[in-house]
Parts: structure tokens; sequence; C-alpha cells
């Protein structure tokens, strides 16, 4: 909500100073809006449709169960695809953590939930372009990974 | 598309259909948060791309910032809200000023890792340790990929595209 008190308050100081730049600030705000518009709904209807299959339960699960390199696998891909607010995230991260999932696993399902977005991705791909994109993304992919397998190193979780 | 998924949540809700109904009110979740701050940040960029001088962004972030640049960049990553959706008009907005590719793509991986809201979760739920460690291995890695990569594209004369324009 505040984040509207202050644009409201940055865009009347802007109007005092210079009606004519701030109403040209407003049509390049507008112009971007109005450009990424239908793909905005279109990346949230993919978005809504994912997180009804990629629930917490789920995640729990799949994440819980035995095998800890089967674990961070499922957690590198879930948290790949998946896209989640970090009040959200890290709660149920704290949960997974309760179960005994390592922190190995915790943390590449985090990361990569953080840092890698399939699902925003034709959102990326519009702003950077197709390869750039996913250079970017494969980048952001194997920090994740190494984060991952350092936070398991230190937490003696392997070797 | 778009018009398919409004009946199906239509009618979803009609007969009582479960998945749909809750497909629909993820995307209302969803479409809430989105729809409340994302006005406000593009007339926030707007303002940022009429206001300030080309010169003040490429003294701290452009060619010759050297490492005070990349710093800049972890800094508005950190205090970037919200989701990829917003740091990348405003990637775009500082590259079009004048900002470095490598600085650009480091504030790109620092507004995904590095955002302070969610690092509070983060250690409140799994412990400063374990942000400490992220922390350490993430930003090095962040940087020294930003800049190969951000080296790479000046070379080739990439630009990142304004979305909207014809």
């Amino acid at each position: 909500m505040y984040l509207w008190i202050i644009t409201g308050v940055v865009l009347i100081v802007s109007f005092i100073f210079n009606k004519d730049k701030t109403i040209q600030g407003l049509k390049k705000a507008w112009k971007q809006l109005y450009g990424i518009g239908s793909l905005l709904v279109l990346v949230l209807i993919c978005v809504a449709i994912a997180l009804n299959f990629i629930n917490e339960d789920l995640i729990t699960q799949t994440l819980s169960g035995g095998n800890r390199y089967i674990g961070f696998l499922s957690a590198v891909v879930i948290g790949s695809i998946a896209m989640m607010p970090g009040f959200i995230a890290f709660p149920l991260a704290g949960i997974l953590r309760q179960n005994n999932v390592p922190f190995m696993v915790v943390s590449a399902f985090t990361t990569t939930l953080m840092m890698v977005g399939i699902l925003t991705f034709p959102f990326e791909k519009k702003y950077l372009g197709f390869k750039v994109a996913l250079i970017r993304n494969f980048i952001c992919f194997t920090i994740c990974i190494v984060v991952a397998l350092v936070t398991g190193l230190i937490y003696r979780e392997i070797f | 598309m778009i018009a398919g998924f409004a009946v199906f949540i239509a009618v979803s809700f009609l007969s009582d259909f479960l998945p749909g109904k809750n497909i629909g009110n993820i995307f209302y979740k969803y479409c809430l948060e989105i729809i409340v701050i994302l006005p406000c940040v593009f007339i926030l960029i707007g303002l940022f791309e009429v206001w300030i001088k080309r010169e003040t962004v490429e003294k701290h972030l452009g060619k010759n910032s050297g490492f005070a640049g990349y710093m800049w960049a972890i800094l508005l990553g950190g205090t970037t809200f919200g989701p990829m959706l917003i740091a990348l008009p405003i990637a775009r907005s500082l590259s079009a000023k004048g900002a470095r590719l490598p600085v650009v793509f480091t504030y790109l991986g620092a507004a995904a890792a590095c955002r302070i809201p969610m690092t509070i979760f983060e250690a409140t739920n799994l412990g400063i340790a374990f942000t400490i460690i992220r922390y350490a291995v993430s930003i090095p890695l962040i940087i020294l990929s930003s800049a190969i990569l951000g080296r790479y594209l000046e070379n080739k004369n990439y630009t990142i595209r304004e979305v909207g324009q014809k």
C-alpha cells in the first residue's frame, strides 16, 4: 500500500517541478505497461495452472521421501518451475527442515525457486531475447547447484 | 487463450469443479499482488527515465564505475521488491541510461537472490548460517558470471529491448 503513497508523492512533486516532463514520464510508463499486459496475463495463467499441481503438500511429500539425492533432484526441478513469494516459500522450507529434509535439499529448493524461473521465462525472453534469457537461467541454475552442494558440505550431509 | 481460460474458470465455479476453482483462486491472488505494484513500478521507472541524468547513472554504473558499480548493483538488487518481472524493466531502464551490461546482469542476479525481505524470512526459518553460506557462495559467482556474460555481450553490441516499442 505504501508503494502507492510513495508513487503518489513522487508524482506530485515531479508535477510541481515540471509538468511536461512528468507527462512524458507517464507516457513512457503507460507504453511499457501496455507492452507487457497480455503476456503478463498469459504468464499468470500458466503460473496458476502449474501451482495448482505443484502445491505445498506435493512439495513436502516429494522432498521428505527417503533418498537425499532423489530429493535433491526433485528439489531442483520443482524449485526451477515453481514461483512463490518469500513469505510462503520460507515457512514451507522451515516445515521441510522439521521433517528432517537435509539442508542441501532445502537449499536446492529455495535457491532455484529464487533464481531460476521457467514459468517467467516468456517474460525474460521479451526483454533479454531468447538466447540471453536461456544463458542467464542456465548460469543461475549452475550457481544454485553449487550453493546447494557447498551447503551440504558445510552441514556434513555429503561425504 | 485468455478467453478460453476465463470460460474454463467460470464453468468450474458454476459446476463446482475443484481444480478449476483452485486455479482461479491462485490466479486471482497473484493478479492482485502484481496489479497492485506494477503500475507504481512503471510510473516510477518512467519518472526515473525523464529526471535522472544519463551522466549520473554512467558515473556510478557505467564504463568507469569499476568494482563500486557491482556493489551498487547488489545493493539495488537487494532493495528491489517483488518478482523478476519487476527487476527486468528496471534493468532495461538502467541499461538504456548507460549502465554497463556486467553491472546490469549483476543487478538481475542480486534482485533474484539477495532481496532483503526474502533474506529475513530465510534467516528466521532456516537459520542465519544457512543465509550466510548462500550469500558467500552466490554473490561472488553472480558477479563473476555477470562480468563474463556482460563483457561478451558488449562486444556483440547487444542491447536489452524496450518492450512496447514497435
